[in-house]
C-alpha cells in the first residue's frame, strides 16, 4: 500500500515536472527532435506526432510510473506507430529513439536553477521511464525493419520465377539468382501448374541465370523434372555455362538421361523436334 | 465390402478413372479385375486415369507401377494420365519415380501415346522399341 502511495507521490512529481513550463516544453521537445531529424520531416508533422506522445505520456503518468504497465498503453501505441514510420522512411534506429531521448534534454534545462533533490529524483525517474520507452521504439522499429524485409523477400519470390509460353505446348522458366529449396518449391509448382494451363508437354528450365550449381541445386533440379515426367511432360534443361558443366562432373553429379542443352536456342529446337514441329527456313529447307 | 472401380472398355483399350481416394483393399481389388479384364478381353493397352486424385501415399504409388507390371506381363501398355502437381511432387518426395510407367497430360494425349507406341511395335521387329518393356 505504501508502495503504491510512494508511486502515486513520484508520478504527481512528474507530471508537476512535464507540466510546469507546459505548452513550452512540447514545443522545445519539437525543436529538439526537429534538429536530431535534420529537417527531414516537416515541423508540422513533429509538432503533430509529439503533441499527442506528450498528452499521451502526461495522463499515463498521473495513474502510475511503470512503462509496461496498462496505464502506457496508449503511450506505447503512439510509439509503435512512430517508429513504424520512422523506420518506413528510411531513419536510423538511433534517430527513431532520440525522439524519445530529446525530451531528457529539454528536461535538463529545465532542472537548471534552484531545484531541492525532490526535483532531481524525479527527473531520474524520468528518465528511467524515457529510457525504457527508448528502448521500445528500437524494438518496434527492428520489428518494423523485419516486417519490410520479409515481405520485400516475398515479393522478390514472385517476381523472380515467371513461367513463359515459348510455342504452341512449350514452355520455359527462366531461373535467375540463387536455388534454394522454398524457391525451388515455388517454381516446381508454377512450373508444373503451367503444364496443365497450357496442356504443354515440353518445358524448358534455362539456368543462364543462375550463379551456382552445387548438389543440392541439382537434386532440385533433377526432382523437377521427375516430376514433370509423372505428369506425362518431358524437361529439358538449358543455359549450362561451361564453368557450371566442369563443377557438374567434379561434383559427380549424374543427370542420367535428362535432355541438357547449352543454350536455350537449342532447347527450343530440341523440344520442337520432340512435339513433332517442323520448320522451314525461308528458302524452303526444312531444319 | 470395399467399393470396385469400374474397368471400361475402348476398343482394345481399357479405362480405369480413379475418382475417389482409394483404400488398402479397393487397390487391390482393382489390381485383380484389371489383370482378369486385361485377359478377357486381350486389351493392348491400359489407361488410369488420375485427374480427380489428389492425395497419394506410398501405396497409391506403388500399386501404379505394380498395375504396369502386370499389364506388361500380359502384353498391354500402361499410361497414367492426368496426374496433378501435387500428385507429382509427393510422389517425387516419396522417392517413387515409378519407373516403367509412361505417362500424359491428359486422356486425349494418353490414348494417342497408345495408339503412336503400338503402330510403332506392329512396324515388326527389329523395329522401334519401347525402352519400358526391356
Amino acid at each position: 500500500m505504501e508502495c503504491v502511495m510512494a508511486d502515486q507521490r513520484e508520478s504527481a512529481r512528474l507530471v508537476d515536472l512535464l507540466t510546469a513550463e507546459g505548452e513550452n516544453l512540447a514545443g522545445q521537445w519539437a525543436d529538439q527532435v526537429g534538429a536530431s531529424l535534420k529537417n527531414r520531416v516537416s515541423r508540422a508533422e513533429i509538432e503533430r506526432e509529439l503533441d499527442e506522445l506528450y498528452t499521451a505520456l502526461v495522463s499515463a503518468l498521473r495513474v502510475g510510473v511503470d512503462p509496461r504497465g496498462e496505464a502506457f498503453g496508449e503511450v506505447r501505441a503512439l510509439l509503435a506507430e512512430l517508429s513504424r514510420i520512422r523506420a518506413r522512411q528510411g531513419f536510423s534506429p538511433t534517430e527513431t529513439a532520440a525522439s524519445v531521448f530529446s525530451l531528457k534534454v529539454v528536461l535538463e534545462s529545465a532542472l537548471t536553477g534552484d531545484r531541492d533533490t525532490a526535483d532531481v529524483q524525479a527527473y531520474l525517474q524520468l528518465s528511467r521511464l524515457l529510457d525504457d520507452l527508448g528502448l521500445y521504439t528500437v524494438e518496434t522499429y527492428t520489428q518494423a525493419r523485419e516486417e519490410l524485409i520479409s515481405a520485400q523477400a516475398e515479393q522478390l519470390l514472385e517476381l523472380s520465377t515467371p513461367v513463359v509460353k515459348l510455342w504452341d505446348g512449350v514452355i520455359g522458366v527462366p531461373l535467375v539468382g540463387t536455388l534454394d529449396s522454398a524457391r525451388t518449391m515455388v517454381v516446381m509448382e508454377k512450373m508444373l501448374q503451367a503444364l496443365i494451363d497450357t496442356g504443354s508437354e515440353q518445358a524448358i528450365i534455362d539456368i543462364t541465370g543462375v550463379a551456382a550449381v552445387d548438389t543440392q541445386v541439382a537434386q532440385h533440379l533433377l526432382k523437377t523434372v521427375v516430376a514433370a515426367r509423372l505428369m506425362g511432360a518431358e524437361c529439358t534443361i538449358s543455359g549450362i555455362r561451361p564453368q557450371i558443366a566442369q563443377t557438374i562432373v567434379a561434383l559427380g553429379i549424374d543427370f542420367g538421361d535428362i535432355v541438357t542443352k547449352a543454350t536455350l536456342a537449342d532447347a527450343l529446337r530440341h523440344a520442337l523436334k520432340r512435339s513433332g514441329v517442323e520448320y522451314t527456313s525461308q528458302d524452303g529447307r526444312s531444319r | 465390402m470395399s467399393e470396385r472401380v469400374p474397368v471400361l472398355r475402348i476398343g482394345d483399350v481399357l479405362l480405369v478413372s480413379i475418382q475417389t481416394d482409394l483404400d488398402d483393399q479397393a487397390v487391390l481389388n482393382l489390381q485383380e479385375d484389371l489383370a482378369a479384364e486385361v485377359v478377357d478381353t486381350g486389351a493392348r493397352g491400359v489407361v488410369i486415369d488420375i485427374t480427380a486424385v489428389d492425395i497419394v501415399d506410398s501405396f497409391v504409388g506403388r500399386m501404379l507401377a505394380t498395375i504396369a507390371s502386370i499389364s506388361r506381363m500380359l502384353d498391354a501398355e500402361t499410361v497414367v494420365v492426368g496426374m496433378r502437381p501435387a500428385v507429382a511432387i509427393t510422389l517425387v518426395e516419396l522417392g517413387l519415380s515409378l519407373g516403367g510407367v509412361r505417362t500424359a497430360l491428359t486422356l486425349e494425349k494418353g490414348l494417342r501415346l497408345l495408339e503412336r507406341s503400338r503402330a510403332a511395335t506392329e512396324r515388326g521387329p527389329g523395329g522401334w522399341s519401347d525402352p519400358a518393356t526391356r
